[in-house]
């Protein structure tokens, strides 16, 4: 005599099916807003602000704000956008609330500097974010380098990119190549080793998967372009040497002057065209390369987002 | 059973109001008189933006506040003062009462809201001195916010079923507080692995999700609201709330009236 | 048919979060109550009386058992039609006027509204609260709090009255009125029945008792039957201030008040007694048997736990 039977029932069933209609409708709510409007992600986009009203819960509200960063960036990314207007007020927000986050700092110097469609396209901005996170964290030899990073490879100015690697190299817990490459920059720049050298550097001691994703993509880039360049340059002595244009690079093996069929880094084998071009088989599988793109080739459309 | 429902539902409306509930319209018509005599004497343009935005939230803060405050008793204040014990021994069962608790609570809520919302309306008026064709989505968000406080309401009837009002009081506090930032629980449980994801994924979706509901600084800067996501909305907050109204009955009907 | 049919209603509580505890409130309860009857249902606090009545009104589950009251079970909402309780020390909605809190109480139980407001009018008559009919309840005393809920119990004409404790808190006004209206009851035809520890009510009211105690059920009978003479004494009252020693001999209880003498002595050794006031010339006024009161047999079936016996003795 445990209550009514029917009512229990009834009840027990109508429990379930909402529930299992809250969570279909959850999905649908998530799809109908993808991309938050600045305003809200945002909602105040003072950081200033924003750290005196967070009543000492600046951690947990940074958190929030990263976690904020990392999604709004990687739905873009997928995507394909043409902006990534909020990445930069969204780290600033979070290092603001939390200025020894570190991953955010990293991020930040990784994919504000990218150029669209890969990040931002803003180094100036992820050079601000750098020099805060130096300021908060004067004993982080990785911000220095970073620094460095982006004044070397995006804004192209070895020197001011030499000075922050040698006040990193300065640094008791200091990695070794800081003070290489602080030498190097001295020679010219858009030297190949130097580059290889740097996104090596940034592959081994980065723990974030995205940013090591990005500088392994770069250096196989580096790689192919290297092989291209090396393998042009045989085909260049073939055509001194035999007076004209080989047709495949099993006549350069037989001339011994290639051991094998060369591969790329993909595993693809290259191509050789009648004109003595080396191309890659599938270039969609190596951004960032700038030899052996096929002729007329262009990098596919993602799909377009709204513009925030 | 319908008449049983209302009429108890038009006795916790009026239990609501001779509480004297609906005294805090005075300090919130204080709230955005004084805010909106502030506001216009800061700099341009922001007025209307500071207005919408300071009314709403307060809102909905407000009436959170009193969909808890009275939500928690809703069961355990009947318990105390024997009412309940009347009630039952007539032909009215055990799922009507809920029904009609919840309701009344839900009724109080939306009069509390509307004549906030004139409120609201005043001080924009008073602030611009005209009114803007985007100024139309306000009432949607003043009705996302009803929505809001149907869902809390539910929650503090369920958890007045069966706990004590300190208690009932927390739970429904911590769930609006997670609710509201239920989307960043997705993305947490998205960037989670192991355990952790599950657990923060199954979290995410039991916990209301308040973030969808809330459009106060989008319709702050007078952009619309698409009519998916009031549909959508909509459907889920009833959703959501016959969930948890299920869960009371459920647990009322077993309960032992000591 | 019986109006009520208690069939072995039992209860246990287990108690305690992590080791659970088994505690009985209520043994297996057989129980049956005639229409017409005013029945009262006895016993010291905690003896389970609320815990019997809540089941009855479904608002606390069995363990095991069944009841039914005018036939139809526990939950029907048809018997519930038919019932009206009280419950013990109610508050009500303070913010109620009387005539607010019995309209809201009619509606609930589906009376019609012209009918209603009616009926309304003559319980808060019948009731003796015309004065305060339009005061809200927070104003109220004890005493009139209790009125009011003897008006939403029997508003809706029930045929069976339950009442848990309804003369607590009462002053000796207050406990004569709800007396005269449970006689009023009886007179229309309506079964009453009550729980309570203050027996001199129970004396004056009940067709038959049940008392009970410790969750379990010890005697059930009418006040005579309980009360039977059989342990009995006799009183003699007899002019003077003299006590004969031989009085003392045979067990008696002497209370000298001004000028007359009031003795109480075993029926046993009544004959004993006459002798020894006819020996001392003493001048009697009375003799008269004193029965056992309610109250003395209660406690003698309740006082001594493992030695109360089921039979009276």
């Amino acid at each position: 005599m445990k209550g009514s039977p029917q009512v229990t029932l009834f009840a027990i069933a109508l429990l379930v099916l909402s529930m299992a209609c809250s969570m279909l409708l959850l999905r649908q709510l998530d799809k109908t807003r993808p991309v938050a409007t600045l305003q809200e992600t945002l909602f105040i986009s003072s950081p200033k602000v924003l750290q005196r009203m967070s009543l000492g819960y600046s951690g947990l509200l940074a958190d929030i704000y990263w976690t904020r960063a990392v999604q709004y960036f990687g739905g873009h990314h997928v995507a394909g956008a043409e902006h990534y207007n909020l990445l930069a007020p969204l780290l600033e927000i979070t290092t603001t609330l939390d200025p020894h986050l570190l991953p955010a700092y990293e991020f930040g110097s990784s994919f504000l500097t990218a150029q669209p469609p890969n990040g931002a396209g803003m180094p100036e901005k992820a050079v601000e974010l750098m020099e805060n996170g130096i300021r908060n964290n004067p004993s982080e030899w990785r911000l220095y380098f970073n620094l460095g990073f982006i004044y070397y490879m995006e804004l192209k100015n070895p020197n001011k990119a030499a000075d922050a690697f040698i006040r990193g190299s300065k640094l008791p817990n200091a990695h070794p190549l800081l003070k290489v490459m602080a030498a190097r920059m001295a020679d010219a720049a858009g030297d190949t080793l130097t580059s290889q050298m740097m996104w090596k550097l940034t592959y081994d001691t980065s723990t974030d998967k995205l940013v090591r994703a990005n500088a392994a993509a770069h250096l196989t880039a580096l790689i192919v372009d290297a092989q291209v360049g090396e393998l042009e340059s045989v085909v260049a002595r073939y055509q001194i040497v035999s007076g004209r244009t080989p047709a495949t690079f099993s006549e350069l093996v037989r001339a011994g002057m290639l051991m094998g069929i060369p591969i790329d880094p993909v595993g693809n084998p290259y191509i050789l065209t009648p004109d003595g071009r080396v191309e890659v088989t599938d270039p969609d599988k190596l951004p960032f390369i700038k030899m052996g793109k096929p002729l007329g080739y262009k990098a596919p459309d993602l799909p377009k987002l709204p513009t925030d | 059973m319908n008449t049983r429902i209302l009429n108890i539902a038009s006795n916790t409306f009026r239990e609501a109001v001779r509480d004297r509930v609906l005294y805090n319209l005075i300090a919130f018509a204080l709230l955005m008189s004084g805010a909106a005599v502030l506001v216009g004497q800061i700099s341009i343009d922001i007025e209307r933006l500071v207005v919408i935005n300071l009314g709403l939230t307060a809102v909905s803060l407000f009436g959170i506040v009193i969909a808890i405050f009275i939500g928690i008793g809703l069961v355990s204040k009947e318990i105390d003062r024997r009412t309940l014990y009347t009630i039952l021994t007539r032909p009215v069962r055990r799922w009507e009462f809920i029904a009609g608790k919840f309701l009344g609570l839900a009724g109080t809520l939306t009069v509390n809201t509307i004549c906030m919302a004139v409120g609201v309306f005043a001080a924009l008026l008073y602030v611009s001195h005209k009114f803007q064709q985007s100024d139309a989505w306000i009432l949607v968000a003043l009705y996302f916010i009803v929505l809001q406080f149907v869902i809390v309401t539910a929650l503090a009837l369920l958890f007045s079923s069966f706990s004590s009002p300190l208690l009932s009081a927390v739970f429904a506090f911590c769930l609006f507080v997670i609710g509201s930032f239920s989307e960043d629980l997705r993305g947490f449980a998205r960037m989670a692995t192991g355990i952790q994801h599950w657990l923060a994924t199954g979290a995410a979706y039991l916990v209301p999700n308040f973030s969808a509901l809330n459009v106060i600084s989008s319709v702050a800067h007078g952009q619309a609201v698409s009519s998916q996501l009031i549909l959508y909305n909509t459907a889920y907050a009833l959703t959501y709330t016959l969930m948890s109204l299920c869960a009371s009955v459920l647990i009322f009907e077993r309960r032992n009236l000591k | 048919m019986s109006a009520i049919e208690i069939l072995g209603l039992e209860k246990t509580y287990s108690v305690g979060f992590w080791r659970k505890k088994l505690k009985c409130a209520l043994k297996p309860l057989q129980l049956s109550v005639e229409e017409g009857e005013i029945f009262g249902f006895l016993g010291p606090n905690g003896a389970g009386k609320t815990t019997t009545l809540k089941m009855l009104m479904g608002l606390v589950y069995p363990t095991a058992g069944s009841a039914r009251i005018l036939g139809m079970e526990i939950n029907d909402p048809r018997m519930k039609a038919q019932i009206g309780f009280l419950p013990e020390q109610p508050y009500f909605y303070d913010y109620l006027t009387a005539r607010e809190l019995l309209e809201y109480y009619g509606r609930l139980s589906g009376m019609a509204s012209a009918d209603r407001s009616k009926k309304v009018g003559e319980m808060i008559e019948r009731v003796g609260l015309r004065d305060s009919a339009d005061v809200q309840l927070r104003k109220f005393s004890k005493g009139m709090l209790q009125r009011v809920g003897i008006a939403q119990a029997i508003l809706h004409n029930p045929r069976v009255i339950f009442l848990d404790e309804p003369m607590s808190g009462l002053d000796p006004i207050g406990r004569r009125e709800v007396r005269d209206l449970v006689e009023q009851l009886k007179q229309e035809g309506k079964t009453v029945f009550f729980s309570t520890h203050i027996l001199s009510d129970a004396e004056a009211l009940c067709d038959r008792v049940a008392i009970i105690n410790l969750g379990e059920l010890l005697r059930v009978g009418s006040i005579s039957e309980l009360t039977a003479n059989v342990r009995g004494k006799v009183e003699f009252v007899w002019h003077g201030k003299t006590i004969p020693a031989a009085l003392n001999q045979l067990g008696a209880e002497c209370h000298i008040s001004g000028e007359t003498v009031r003795a109480i002595v075993n029926e046993a050794n009544q004959d004993a007694a006459f002798d020894v006031i006819r020996r001392q010339q003493l001048r009697l006024i009375s003799f008269t048997p004193v029965r056992t009161s309610l109250e003395e047999y209660f406690v003698a079936q309740v006082k001594p736990n493992g030695a109360s016996a089921g039979g009276g003795a």
